[in-house]
């Protein structure tokens, strides 16, 4: 199937009920080998977005063509078969707690593609040499440090070779070696596989080193997207005020109260 | 109280009663999707004997222990009123047909219930709380079919055998009591036990409830997990339910159950 773009989004509106919409009026593209970002405050709607190209979700309004694919119209069998050729990184890696790294890694491949046993040995080396990581093979979760937890889960979500690999938040967390083994990862899969990648995240700064394209999203919209060049030298509010980690803007310190001198209970004692 | 408050309460119970209901229904559209999508557990069925392994072999310690002192509990007890009647050497039949009938099946669906059932729950729970059925869903992978119906259908194999060890231990434990320690006779013990209890009637009867409880109590426990608030406190609450809702479904089963196998059948 011939298409332009690996993720297509077109005029998507998304509420868990009519009056409350999470997503409003979403535009997005992702061209085909481009690592582009969403990013946001928490709660913004990013994850419902990234759920939204998964297909665990599905549009109150508009269009979401992923992989050529209407996510909309895709059965569960035609839904899995769009995901056997996506990868995920979830935010904590989510690794399989009870098996091995190896285990893990061969994972989908069992799963998925009936190898004899020697093949799929050298296909999990081949993705544990990737990250960085054939040599804890025989390791457990429990044994790895977050960054490695991480990588392992990275080479976990490449074992298919994915067209589109997704990123939940990829650098909460990490230190600041884990997070630059992360970065480059990313960018090295990216090209190697062929891949295209999508960042959502609201580590702002460390993501701009990364992306080739961002949007930005506040309350349910897009409100700026650009060139990580572009956004630095956004005037808009808002994005202004996210990049620099302003404490007051468009975005207020304060939560809605009533006045402090009343709370303190000042104006009647004065 | 006045008009007011008391449709609130009704209003409340109302709802209550309501999500009860549909929650029942949740429950039993997720059995008959599990029940469906189970060719994974059966076709790789090493899936299905690992999770044998840790809900029925790692819960033998407990089933034997307990298997044999209710048996020795039942001999010391039995003992006592048989004799009054001259009947001691009944004991054999008393403790066998107690075991194999009723306490068998229950006090080790019970501990079933306890020690694999709450270990099935926290599992799934955690296993959702920390994203891995989605990374599983993600990978293209049902949950349902690769991580609950083999633990759904380990549960169900686990809980009979389980039964028969406990009612075999139990039957041991009165033999200890009764016939070594009280000094009933062995031959006695044995061969009346032999004479009174029927293959179908009692053992068959005792293994239908025992697959009743297993299938119930594993039921309870995988969709309390996959329905779990996906936070500590969410398990920690699922954990508890499914002790409580499994150990009531047992008892409630259990009275319908020999309500329909006994009351008929040895009458006639």
């Amino acid at each position: 199937m011939q298409y332009d773009h690996i993720v297509e989004i077109r005029d998507v509106s998304f509420g868990y009920d009519a009056a409350r919409l999470v997503l409003r009026d979403i535009d997005l593209a992702i061209p085909r080998g481009a690592v582009v970002g969403i990013m946001g405050q928490s709660g913004c709607g990013k994850t419902t977005l990234l759920r939204m190209i998964m297909g665990a979700l599905r549009p109150s309004a508009g269009t979401v063509r992923v992989l050529g694919h209407d996510t909309a119209q895709l059965d569960r069998d035609g839904l899995y078969a769009m995901r056997s050729r996506m990868g995920m990184l979830f935010q904590f890696g989510a690794l399989f707690t009870d098996l091995s790294v190896y285990e893990n890694v061969a994972f989908p491949l069992r799963e998925h593609a009936d190898l004899p046993e020697e093949l799929l040995h050298d296909l999990v080396m081949l993705k544990l040499e990737a990250v960085g990581l054939r040599g804890a093979a025989h390791l457990m979760p429990a044994e790895l440090s977050g960054g490695m937890a991480r990588r392992v889960a990275l080479a976990r979500s490449i074992a298919l070779d994915p067209r589109l690999i997704l990123y939940d938040e990829p650098f909460t967390a990490l230190d600041p070696i884990s997070f630059g083994v992360i970065s480059r990862l990313i960018r090295e899969l990216n090209g190697s596989l062929g891949a295209t990648s999508l960042i959502v995240t609201h580590d702002v700064q460390e993501a701009l080193g990364v992306v080739d394209y961002v949007y930005f999203m506040a309350a349910g919209r897009i409100i700026a997207k650009g060139t990580p060049d572009e956004i630095r030298a956004s005037h808009e509010p808002f994005v202004n005020q996210f990049v620099n980690g302003l404490r007051d803007g468009p975005v207020p310190f304060h939560y809605p109260a009533p006045d402090y001198a009343a709370d303190l209970e000042l104006a009647r004692a004065g | 109280m006045n008009a007011a408050d008391l449709r609130a309460r009704i209003e409340r119970l109302g709802g209550a009663m309501t999500s009860y209901v549909w929650r029942l229904g949740f429950a039993s559209r997720f059995l008959a999707y599990l029940v469906l999508h189970s060719g994974t557990a059966l076709r790789r069925f090493r899936l299905t004997v690992k999770e044998v392994y840790f809900a029925g072999v790692l819960s033998l310690i407990i089933i034997l222990v307990s298997g044999l002192f209710v048996g020795m509990v039942l001999a010391l007890q039995g003992y006592q009123t048989l004799q009054r009647f001259g009947a001691a050497e009944s004991l054999g039949v008393l403790v066998a047909l107690s075991l194999v009938r009723e306490l068998g099946p229950v006090v080790a669906g019970l501990l079933f219930a306890s020690r694999a059932g709450s270990a099935i729950t926290a599992e799934i729970g955690l296993m959702k709380a920390t994203e891995q059925l989605s990374a599983m869903e993600m990978m293209a992978v049902d949950p349902i079919a690769r991580v609950v119906a083999p633990r759904f259908w380990g549960g169900v194999i686990s809980m009979p055998l389980l039964a028969a060890l406990f009612s075999a231990m139990g039957i041991f434990g009165g033999y200890l009591v009764g016939v070594q320690l009280i000094g009933v006779d062995a031959g006695a013990f044995w061969s009346q036990m032999q004479a009174a209890v029927d293959v179908r009637e009692d053992i068959l009867n005792g293994v239908i409830k025992s697959v009743v409880f297993g299938g119930a109590v594993t039921w309870i426990a995988v969709f309390e997990g996959y329905d779990a608030v996906p936070t500590a406190e969410g398990v920690s609450r699922a954990t508890t339910r499914t002790v409580v809702m499994s150990s009531l479904a047992i008892l409630a089963l259990d009275f319908v159950l020999t309500a329909l196998m006994f009351t008929g059948g040895n009458a006639g």
